[in-house]
């Protein structure tokens, strides 16, 4: 079955120059997203998973911050031939891509209502009037369950439970028909059981909107439920790229592994050990020429240290790792 | 039970006054803690999970009397130490300590590492001597696994993972027997929390310390407890050995709470059925009559409405809270 690519992203590179140099945060990577498709970006803190979102939509703060080169394929067009200011930036963000945040309660404006915060945005992108507007938010506040849609319209955010704000947060995507959007960190704030309801909602929109998802995360059980493709990163870079079948159960790259393996596991009959990857993330400032992960690497050799090991496909259905070894040989 | 139980509490209620108007008169209460007993033996770690408002983190602030229990009894070694006045209190509180979660806002700023750990170790107004307080500010960061020579660091230039050590560093200073750690992983990269699991897990060993482990993450919680009680709106619905957690759940609600958490195992999680809850928790301002989960309750009947069921030991020291047992086993859900 053959889907049709969205959004396609071409060896991007953002970096951020501070006064110890440049810290390359984002360093070439490549992506696809197709239609009706969840994808996770998956990595510790500070691997440079939500820059890599940010610079799709331009939402880099410049300076100290600068997309330095690559492509993101939307539309037939390449956004970063737009400056983020320009007048096409500004209709895709938000509108076709549309963005929900980490912390919901903080990403919302504290001192308008939500209904102010629905209607600015769907006025912004459709042409619509004031009254339009409106009914359409309390259409998308209704689509995302929240009940009592037309009163919650004239709360403030810190009257609504966490849950409730991410839900009004994806109200947004939803008025505007976004075709992606891009959840960073989305359930990381919230109770399981609210998690739980926050991402069948993400699902179902999927289904009944064909949207597309890039849910950017670190809890790798949330990849394992919804996710169609994972990308996993480290220190900029993807480092393994394939089914969430083929990453869950036939990780290659020894960091794949490391994650896996330092979760505890709730359907584990015997007691086991969590074995923590040992070490730090290597600082973005300052990377080795070699394989940024050499340093924690329980299968390390001499060529990592030298070179850095390129992407290249390790099984069917565009299984990738960046590894100089064929580490699930080894392992035994 | 052979063992005198380190920890015991008994009908414990915590509750807060609401005050409204001019004389803030108390117009009702807050039921944040409401008729929770367990006890803990030495050495043991008993986990406390629920979801945020479910009334966990109070129950360990009452254990520390940090609040004043509205009723019930809290006995440490056989003493009950809800009724002793600040003073006899106080020998205590060397005795039982608290990790906090969130390793950024639990350590002063302004402080290096030395001086929150001296602060810590002199406590107990003991005089010592400087090199005796170096000695065990050193001896601290090496029972870590912390660098000795970070002791002149400030908190601003650790880690989260290098934090949360220290924090434990400064609990373990009174040398205490009974530690409470509220959700000491949640604020951490998954690597670096299994560092800290592994980190707790040995230094229990090596010290017999007991935990009261409180925290929202099932699985970690079933990986280092022995016993689990899950908490809803106040009580404790659910109470059973670790390992029973995930093979035989027996409350609706700890039922709903596995199954909304993903597990990492692609082919196994593909075949299990979610259950997802509706709504969300009530406010305990207004908590439901009766069982306060049957709003929410897929098999809630007439019944569930009206009365709270007991805490029933069904075997083995598994207690369940729920009237319709025999329903939701035979569901599979």
């Amino acid at each position: 079955m053959e889907k049709k690519k969205l959004l396609e992203v071409k060896n991007l590179k953002t970096s951020f120059f501070t006064a110890s140099g440049e810290v390359k945060a984002v360093d070439g990577i490549s992506y696809y997203l197709n239609e009706q498709e969840i994808i996770a970006i998956v990595g510790e803190s500070g691997c440079g998973k939500s820059v890599s979102q940010m610079s799709i939509i331009q939402l880099i703060q410049s300076p100290p911050g600068k997309i330095l080169g690559g492509q993101v394929l939307f539309g037939g067009r390449n956004l970063l031939d737009f400056t983020p200011k320009s007048h096409e930036m500004r209709n895709i963000r938000g509108a076709s891509i549309a963005m929900i945040f980490q912390e919901p309660m903080t990403s919302l404006n504290p001192v308008l209502t939500i209904g102010q915060q629905l209607t600015e945005v769907i006025m912004t992108h459709t042409k619509c009037s004031k009254k339009e507007a409106w009914e359409i938010g309390v259409e998308s506040l209704e689509a995302v369950g929240i009940p009592d849609a037309e009163e919650r319209m004239h709360n403030y955010p810190f009257q609504l439970s966490g849950g409730m704000c991410q839900r009004a947060m994806t109200a947004t995507a939803i008025a505007c028909r976004s075709k992606i959007i891009i959840a960073d960190e989305p359930t990381t704030a919230l109770d399981v059981t609210t998690q739980a309801q926050v991402m069948e909602l993400l699902l179902s929109l999927v289904e009944k909107y064909k949207t597309s998802v890039i849910i950017v995360t670190h809890n790798l059980g949330l990849v394992t439920r919804y996710a169609d493709r994972v990308y996993v990163m480290y220190a900029g870079k993807f480092v393994e790229s394939g089914t969430t079948e083929d990453i869950l159960m036939h990780s290659k790259h020894p960091y794949t592994l490391g994650l896996l393996d330092c979760v505890p596991k709730l359907d584990s009959k015997k007691e086991h050990d969590l074995m923590p990857i040992h070490g730090a993330p290597p600082r973005l400032d300052e990377l080795p020429p070699g394989c940024a992960f050499a340093l924690r690497c329980p299968y390390v050799y001499g060529k990592c240290w030298e070179e850095y090991p390129t992407l290249r496909q390790v099984g069917e259905n565009e299984h990738c790792a960046a590894c100089h070894l064929d580490v699930a040989v080894n392992k035994q | 039970m052979q063992r005198e139980p380190i920890l015991k509490v008994e009908n414990l209620k915590m509750y807060f006054p609401i005050r409204r108007g001019f004389f803030g008169g108390a117009i009702g209460d807050v039921k944040a803690v409401d008729d929770v007993s367990f006890f803990i033996e030495k050495g043991k770690t008993f986990g406390l999970v629920g979801e945020s408002g479910c009334g966990k983190t109070t129950t360990g602030k009452c254990v520390l009397r940090i609040y004043e229990p509205t009723g019930g009894l809290v006995f440490y070694k056989g003493l009950d130490i809800t009724k002793m006045s600040k003073a006899q209190i106080r020998p205590f509180r060397r005795d039982i300590q608290l990790i906090f979660q969130d390793p950024y806002g639990s350590l002063d700023p302004r402080q290096s590492i030395y001086s929150i750990l001296k602060e810590a170790i002199t406590s107990d107004k003991r005089h010592r001597s400087s090199q005796e307080v170096t000695n065990r500010v050193n001896e601290l960061l090496e029972a870590v696994e912390l660098d000795v020579s970070m002791s002149d660091r400030y908190p601003h230039e650790m880690s989260g993972g290098q934090r949360q050590r220290l924090g434990i560093a400064r609990a373990l200073s009174c040398d205490p027997e009974l530690i409470v750690c509220d959700e000491p992983v949640s604020a951490l990269d998954v690597s670096i929390q299994a560092e800290i699991i592994n980190l707790l897990k040995n230094l229990q060993q090596k010290r017999g310390l007991t935990y009261l482990f409180i925290a929202h993450d099932l699985a970690v919680v079933k990986h280092i407890a022995d016993t689990i009680a899950v908490m809803y709106l106040g009580r404790i619905v659910e109470m059973m050995d670790a390992h029973e957690i995930y093979e035989k759940p027996m409350h609706p609600y700890t039922r709903a709470l596995l199954s909304a958490v993903p597990i990492t195992d692609y082919y196994v999680e593909k075949q299990r059925t979610r259950i997802i809850l509706e709504g969300e928790v009530p406010s305990p301002l207004n908590a439901p009559s009766g069982c306060s989960f049957h709003p929410r309750c897929r098999y809630a009947t007439e019944e569930c409405k009206v009365t709270m069921p007991h805490l029933d030991d069904v075997g083995g020291g598994h207690k369940v809270s729920c009237y319709n047992l025999d329903k939701v086993t035979d569901g599979n859900g």
